[in-house]
């Protein structure tokens, strides 16, 4: 027995090494070779030593339309809008469903319920239709607005809420003559700090990563977010230039990698906090 | 006197649920309407947005995508890579899941493991599939460098013009990024079974095979089916991966429903009636089968206790009634 499980446990760390390698190695490969040439690249592709081209393919890179600051600059707006409207307004809402006693509570939690997994891109045709009418395509308003109306994180908050906000708490507040509105954002809002973390993380990943929308909406290039500038690396311009296409590849992936290591703690917590609370 | 108090609160549920009912009816409602109306339309054109209702067939739009061999070819495209894909993801994730909560033994470094299988999972897909697409490049790329380095290949292989290659880097890509998110998933779920059953089934003398299969997957079925059901829609729109990975091609081997119903509204013929028509045969299809599983799958003892506590309650509030 104690040999047997000695030999599993082997073959098991084993296979966990080449799956991790298997995460890291497209990353390590596009990091190394956006510091080589061209030339280099074509010669051999994989290398595990970087070279001194990284000003030279950035050069090129930026030398052809390609203006990473600009997206960073759009999608930090929309990711941060949405992070703050989706966090502040499904707390809000899940207060109603929790503290008060109104008629079609009830109703109301069961139809967040139905709505949760309606997919956003199924209604994009008449999301586009409405938002091309009011000429309001190039706005980041637009991306940033519908986050008001999360059913998933207000379902999220609810469940969170309910255990960890105590009525008698509101109740003493009110006694004390403070306003509704004001025991929510004074009482509650740092109650459910730790769900807001939880969820603004995800939040915001998944708005800063939202490729389809801004692509549907936006046409100025001023206005484009980051994903639809890398969508632009697939374009002609590059075809040959192996060096900048991972160089534009990096600057996109290596700020989302290092932000996740750092915090890579509290989003494993978040992912498996989610489905158990889901 | 309490009861008056709770009740003159009640406006503020109303209040406060405003603005999510608000921007749910302006940015979700109005365009999921307005995207079935656009469906029975003659409405296409670039920057075109009046339209007149098609009189003398008004299902002319769902006709014509229900019987386009391009979207035959897009619809099964979607099913292969989302099964093919979820298959070897579940399979992997429950095994790894099963390893890492094992009590017998505790692999080494499996917080770090868990780490870096996740990575995948936060990086833009646009990044994601651009990478691939540089990673399997021809003649030079790095996985035709590393083959033929390795004697593997005498020599560089187009793996990108290739259908069934095409199909298969894009399944990979799915399983890749998504195996560590569910994996996490069925870890919580096993962390949350009730550790008695597990020494119960030690006890009874289960070995490792037969405790995953008679304790562990029974009690982890709900967060199965929330997996299956995210996992099926998120499948079913699949869309960022296809798009930049090969703009579905090879000859539209990698074009899924999303990359249809976007290039039908948002290129060539601006087809934003039959782009309305697909999207709302995939709203039906997704509604249909996601309540489909949950009726199969759905707890029956737990369904029918819930009824019991449910008319417990309208009892016990009956009563309260009456005693006051």
């Amino acid at each position: 027995m104690g040999k047997n499980q000695t030999v599993k446990k082997i073959v098991i760390f084993i296979l966990c090494i080449f799956l991790a390698l298997l995460s890291v190695m497209p990353f390590v490969i596009m990091i190394v070779n956006s510091t080589r040439s061209t030339t280099e690249i074509q010669q051999h592709a994989v290398s595990l030593i970087p070279s001194v081209y990284f000003a030279n393919n950035l050069k090129i890179l930026l030398g052809k339309s390609f203006n990473p600051a600009v997206g960073f600059v759009n999608s930090l707006l929309v990711s941060v809008g949405v992070t703050a409207l989706a966090t502040y307004f499904s707390t809000l809402t899940a207060y109603a469903l929790v503290v008060y006693e109104w008629k079609f509570r009830n109703a109301f939690f069961s139809f967040i319920m139905a709505i949760m997994m309606i997919p956003a891109q199924i209604t994009m045709i008449g999301f586009y239709q409405m938002v091309y009418k009011i000429q309001m395509t190039n706005h980041l308003s637009m991306l940033i607005l519908p986050a008001i109306a999360s059913p998933s994180m207000v379902f999220f908050m609810r469940q969170y809420m309910k255990p960890a906000l105590s009525l008698e708490i509101v109740q003493s507040a009110r006694i004390d003559g403070a306003k509704e509105f004001f025991i929510f954002n004074q009482i509650a809002l740092p109650i459910m700090k730790p769900a807001i973390a939880t969820q603004a993380i995800f939040s915001f990943v998944s708005s800063w990563n939202n490729l389809f929308t801004p692509l549907v909406l936006l046409t100025d290039q001023k206005k484009y977010t980051l994903p639809i500038m890398i969508s632009l690396l697939r374009g002609d311009i590059y075809k040959t230039e192996y060096g900048a296409i991972y160089m534009g590849l990096t600057l996109t992936a290596l700020p989302l990698i290092i932000v996740y290591l750092l915090l890579s703690k509290y989003i494993i917590a978040g992912v498996a906090l989610g489905s158990v609370k889901g | 006197m309490k009861k008056k108090g709770t009740f003159s609160y009640a406006k503020y549920g109303y209040l406060f649920s405003l603005p999510f009912l608000l921007a749910f009816l302006i940015f979700s409602l109005y365009p999921t309407l307005y995207t079935a109306v656009i469906g029975f339309t003659d409405l296409k054109g670039i920057g075109k947005t009046t339209f007149n209702f098609l009189v003398n067939d008004p299902f002319a739009n769902f006709k014509a995508v229900l019987s386009s061999p391009t979207f035959h070819t897009a619809f099964s495209n979607t099913l292969k890579l989302w099964i093919c894909n979820f298959v070897p993801q579940l399979g992997l994730a429950l095994l790894l899941a099963a390893w890492f909560t094992d009590r017998r033994f505790k692999i080494p470094g499996n917080g770090a493991f868990k780490v870096l299988f996740y990575m995948p999972n936060i990086i833009t897909a646009a990044t994601v599939a651009i990478l691939f697409n540089a990673l399997f490049g021809y003649p030079m790329g790095p996985v035709n460098d590393l083959l033929t380095r390795f004697g593997i290949l005498s020599e560089p292989f187009n793996f990108l013009v290739k259908k069934d290659i095409a199909q298969n880097i894009v399944i990979f890509i799915q399983t890749w990024m998504w195996y560590g998110y569910t994996m996490i998933i069925l870890i919580s779920g096993i962390l949350g079974i009730s550790p008695e059953i597990f020494e119960a089934a030690e006890v009874d003398g289960a070995n490792g095979w037969q405790t995953f299969w008679m304790v562990t997957l029974p009690n982890i079925k709900t967060i199965l089916l929330f997996t299956l059901v995210t996992s099926l829609i998120g499948g079913l729109n699949m869309f960022d991966i296809p798009k930049l990975f090969l703009l579905g091609g090879p000859d539209n081997a990698t074009l899924t429903v999303g990359v249809f119903i976007y290039n039908q509204a948002f290129s060539g013929g601006y087809l934003y009636n039959r782009a309305a028509a697909a999207s709302m045969i995939m709203f039906v299809i997704i509604v249909v089968v996601s309540a489909l599983l949950f009726y199969i799958l759905r707890d029956r003892d737990e369904a029918a206790l819930r009824k019991i506590m449910k008319q417990q309650e309208k009892e016990h509030r009956r009563k309260m009634k009456e005693a006051k």
